[in-house]
């Protein structure tokens, strides 16, 4: 210690020059990956089944595109029920009437606790069971009344049974988000004179988004590939799309990597976003850099030489 | 005393007692604060202290006794010798007119120190966005922050972090200021510009009830000191006789040791 102490006056910070830890075994592992690697490409390549022509050729489809607008469009409106009734919820289950907490738990309760894709079968179905909607007050006089069918439609019913139940979900990460939030942001707001529904408003809530954008992006993420449950409603998404051509053609493994590359490729683009989302929740409290700064960042702390340079 | 035009005290307080749960908190506290006053409130941690500035906003609702802000019962009204709870709209509207400092700044951590302070007057008074941006401005340039307005909380260090929380406390114009232990967060190089503001504060003819462990700051400033101690208040006067010849011997005993 005194020796680098004294080292440090005159001439400033001396420099360590040492031989690092030589990892042979990553030399190894590389070698192997990338046998593997090529090995997998190879064969991919040459083999005919994977009917790469085939899935040139329906990349951009008519009714592939418009499976995908169908696709981006549930998973949206899905998402925003989800969010919207989520929050409300959320709020809902933090209620101190005993009866508001109650009716969110047992919502949650009912929704999180049965297959979406019942749900979903159970709102194609709707008409079954209630074939007329009509609007007007219950045992009174009613104002307008219309079939099931023409109101539920499959594209209704797939919105309904996918936003219903993300709504549940959502609620529980809401919560979680709202009760991260230190009890002495609402005093603060409450000392300021703010009412309960202001301090959520205007403090709470932007501050709980930090904890709450991290699991929305998977939710939404998620919502996009669990959207291809619709298909069994006839919801023309991207998977019913593809299912109809290959039903045709009989080319059913490229067109079902088809739909998978599409997939990849929405997913993507949702995960940029993403970032930013959480980017702009987080200021004040985070660095702000941009997605390729925090890559490199990531990648220069991975290496193992890296360590030693901070 | 109910509706007084303007009241003999800013504060009073008549057996306040507190519960949480089976402890005990307060066991009747009676305290008076006149304007312009400058109450400082000593004693051992667990003592109520910090409890009994939170009834006075009603962040904690009192379970006997009477208090009274501004000649106004706090958290409720009085009418034909029957109390009745106020509607959370009103307690936060007799709110309006105390501002609080707690230990831990409370700062929001998503706005600037601009719009900290701005936030209760735009949201709460209703006031334009101009205006109270000129009012945060310059209620940030009295504290010393002028040159802060732009950033957040986590870039401020805590002893400007409690500059910003009093000037958004300020920015409501309350007529009651009250200090939960503002300085005990705080680095010791950093605890003399907050208690300067504060001295200013006081100078400028504001009430204040300040829960403090700063002796120094109690003896130069404050009009009062009360020594609480298991919930009730021990002994109260002069802060120069009180820390000089405490009277009462958990008085001496406390005083003995954090002087």
């Amino acid at each position: 210690m005194t020796s680098l102490v004294k080292d440090t006056e005159p001439e400033g910070r001396p420099e360590i020059r040492a031989v690092p830890v030589r990892h042979y075994g990553r030399w190894v592992a590389a070698a192997l990956i990338l046998y593997v690697a090529v090995w997998a490409v190879y064969s991919v390549a040459h083999n005919e089944r994977f009917g790469w022509d085939v899935m040139g050729r329906y990349f951009t489809a008519d009714a592939v595109l418009s499976g995908i607008g169908t696709t981006l469009g549930l998973t949206a409106i899905a998402m925003v029920m989800g969010v919207v009734g989520g929050v409300l919820l959320a709020v809902m289950r933090l209620s101190p009437n005993p009866l508001i907490s109650g009716t969110s738990w047992l919502y949650i309760w009912a929704f999180r606790g049965t297959p979406v894709l019942v749900q979903i079968l159970l709102w194609g179905f709707i008409s079954a069971l209630i074939p007329r909607f009509s609007i007007g007050i219950p045992f009174g006089p009613t104002f307008a009344d219309f079939s099931a069918n023409s109101v539920i439609t499959p594209f209704v019913a797939g919105c309904l049974g996918l936003g219903l139940n993300e709504a549940a979900y959502m609620a529980e990460i809401v919560r979680a988000g709202i009760l991260s939030v230190d009890p002495g942001q609402d005093e603060a707001a409450c000392a300021l004179g703010m009412s309960r529904t202001k301090s959520m408003r205007r403090i709470v809530l932007p501050q709980a988004m930090r904890v709450i954008i991290p699991p929305t992006g998977n939710e939404t993420i998620s919502m996009l590939k669990t959207s291809s449950l619709v298909s069994v409603i006839a919801v023309a998404d991207l998977l019913y799309s593809v299912q109809i051509i290959y039903g045709r053609t009989y080319q059913t493994i490229p067109l079902l990597l088809l739909a998978s590359a599409w997939y990849l490729v929405m997913t993507s683009v949702l995960t940029v976003g993403q970032f930013y989302l959480e980017r702009y929740f987080g200021r004040g409290a985070a660095r702000r850099q941009t997605m390729l700064e925090r890559l490199w960042a990531n990648l220069r702390t991975a290496r193992p030489a890296g360590k030693g340079t901070r | 005393m109910t509706d007084a035009e303007t009241p003999e005290f800013m504060v009073r307080a008549e057996n306040v007692h507190k519960r949480f749960g089976r402890t005990e908190v307060l066991r009747g506290v009676d305290l008076a604060v006149r304007p312009g006053e400058v109450m400082c409130v000593i004693g051992p941690s667990g003592s109520g202290k910090s409890t009994f500035l939170r009834c006075v906003n009603h962040l904690e609702k009192i379970d006997g006794g009477r208090l009274w802000v501004n000649g106004r019962l706090v958290g409720y009204r009085e009418r034909g010798g029957r109390l009745y709870e106020l509607r959370e709209k009103d307690v936060a509207r007799q709110r309006r007119e105390i501002g609080m400092v707690f230990q831990r700044f409370n700062l929001f951590p998503h706005m600037t120190a601009l719009q900290n302070v701005m936030e209760a007057p735009v949201q709460v008074k209703g006031r334009g966005r101009a205006e109270a941006r000129e009012q945060a401005r310059a209620l940030l340039e009295r504290v010393g922050l002028g040159d802060k307005t732009g950033s957040y909380p986590a870039q401020l260090s805590g002893g400007q972090q409690q500059r910003v929380a009093i000037a958004r406390a300020l920015a409501m114009e309350p007529a009651l200021m009250l200090f939960d232990e503002p300085t005990s967060a705080l680095d010791p190089e950093l605890v003399g510009d907050v208690l300067e503001v504060m001295k200013r504060l006081a100078l400028d003819g504001m009430t204040m009830i300040v829960v403090t462990h700063e002796m120094g700051f109690a003896r130069e400033v404050g009009d009062s000191l009360v020594f609480m101690d298991d919930g009730a208040v021990v002994e109260e006067g002069n802060p120069r006789e009180v820390l000089a010849n405490p009277s009462h011997p958990r008085t001496q005993d406390f005083l003995s040791r954090v002087l």
